[in-house]
């Protein structure tokens, strides 16, 4: 398998890489980033791009920073990078996903903007972003802007991320007191991706209510999403396990389940509910625990479940 | 067409200076470029791991990495670890004969590059490490328990070696 011939292009800064993809005809040049995701897509020429614009070198893209407010990931931050950062130790859940992405060699390449913006429908950061509500940091030829992740994913393979953009950082509001996230999933062996993968966010109020939950969504829909209904539910609930099943086993109205050789749609549907349920649980179990300070990263395994050694 | 580019790159510790096309994967690269033929070409699309190599020491999948990804970078092969002067076999290949952890040994130098990464950073995993670690390489004959008994001797060879 080898890919269509295409032009390659090492700029220095973003405002060469923008010039770059100005300069092409629209729709025909692409962003090289890890490559891990593109360059397949390319070998099985399912992506013709004629020009490949590789930022992967640009300084800057890459790295974590906490501050009061944010916590801002460079959008050329490896997989592995995110699964072993100090800086995330309050942030289990990005350890957790991280720790299922593919396997070792293609996080080690692999990025989280590369992630994002590729948009595979059953790709396991797109939940995480919604759950985490984050913001995606694009620059192009306006400037900077920032979109937040529901309105960041519009179809398969399909993003907001217009003519001559690039996103540069992922933006989370910084984790509050009594609150925790994870991600749970059930995971197609063969590939390693998702076919059903659920973050949750939970914060809970003085007396251990849910004041606050979101709910990403991912290999469900075509384009991953917020259980809404789901988050509204779970407002003012004690998160005991019981009442997290029942919620859970009420459906999720968003969900419009796709059915292809891996899954039917209502197999789809069953494998949410206990996504959504296993995701909620562990959340609640950070919230529970989430004392500043105190980092919490147990090793998971590839189906996010937590490393039991005898 | 497209212009080749230039890719000065690292391999085994001997710097090579080539022009290429960009869409040359780096595993043709080492192959037909280079005339390593080691590192082998399995799925090709980043499933199987038979082409792992270690990119600036993090082990990468060659075939979906472009040679000019890799230029200034620093690639190691399997053809680094037999002893130049002695022609020995690594300690990793070795425990690998030892332990039946191949058979027809094409998926054997990816298993390889893997272990070597994992021991530099753990020398002594448990099963659950090792099994983590190899999650990326697939092998289609020997099953996987010998190939967790040749991690196992070789991470207890290269410690005795490092006590004695």
């Amino acid at each position: 398998m080898i890919p269509a011939a295409f032009e390659y292009l090492r700029p220095r800064s973003l405002e060469e890489a923008v010039a770059c993809l100005l300069q092409r005809e629209p729709g025909t040049a692409a962003i090289l980033a890890g490559g891990m995701s593109l360059i397949p897509a390319m070998k099985l020429r399912l992506a013709r791009p004629a020009t490949l614009v590789d930022i992967v070198r640009l300084r800057g893209l890459a790295g974590i920073v906490r501050s009061a407010e944010h916590l801002r990931i460079g959008a050329l931050t490896t997989h592995a990078a995110l699964g072993g950062a100090p800086e995330l130790a309050r942030y289990p859940v990005f350890a957790e996903t991280a720790g299922v992405v593919a396997d070792p060699q293609i996080r080690h390449r692999g990025t989280l903007g590369g992630s994002l913006a590729y948009a595979h429908p059953a790709a396991d950061w797109p939940a995480v972003f919604l759950a985490l509500q984050g913001e995606a940091q694009l620059f192009g030829p306006q400037g900077r802007r920032s979109v937040p992740a529901e309105d960041f994913f519009t179809g398969i393979f399909e993003t907001t991320i217009g003519a001559g953009e690039i996103l540069t950082e992922i933006r989370f509001p910084s984790v509050r007191e009594r609150s925790g996230a994870a991600y749970s999933r059930m995971c197609l062996q063969a590939s390693g991706m998702a076919l059903v993968g659920v973050a949750a966010q939970i914060m809970l109020d003085a007396e251990g209510r849910i004041d606050h939950a979101s709910i990403g969504v991912t290999g469900v829909n075509a384009v991953p999403f917020r259980a809404r209904s789901l988050e509204m539910r779970l407002r003012g609930v004690l998160p005991a396990a019981a009442a997290l099943r029942d919620l859970c086993a009420t459906g999720i109205p968003e969900a419009e389940p796709l059915s292809d050789p891996h899954a039917a749609a209502d197999y789809r549907l069953q494998m949410l509910r206990i996504h959504a349920e296993r995701a909620l649980g562990r959340a609640f179990e950070r919230a529970r625990a989430a004392v500043p300070g105190l980092g919490y990263s147990a090793p998971v395994t590839r189906d996010g479940e937590p490393v039991v050694r005898p | 067409m497209t212009d080749k580019q230039r890719v000065c790159v690292t391999v085994n510790g001997r710097r090579y200076e080539r022009w290429v096309e960009p869409r040359l994967t780096l595993v043709d690269f080492l192959r037909h470029e280079l005339h390593l033929g080691g590192t082998h070409v399995g799925c090709e699309h980043g499933i199987c791991g038979l082409c792992t190599v270690l990119i600036d020491g993090r082990s990468g999948r060659s075939c979906l990495t472009l040679a000019v990804q890799v230029d200034g970078a620093e690639v190691t092969t399997i053809e680094s670890l037999r002893d130049p002067s002695t022609g020995a076999l690594h300690p990793i290949q070795q425990a690998f004969v030892d332990a039946h952890g191949l058979q027809c040994g094409f998926c054997t130098p990816g298993f390889i590059m893997t272990t070597v990464e994992l021991l530099r950073e753990n020398p002594d995993p448990s099963d659950e490490e090792i099994k983590r670690a190899l999650d990326g390489n697939l092998c289609r004959c020997t099953g996987y328990q010998s190939i967790l008994a040749s991690v196992r001797l070789a991470a207890r060879r290269l410690r005795e070696g490092r006590e004695a």
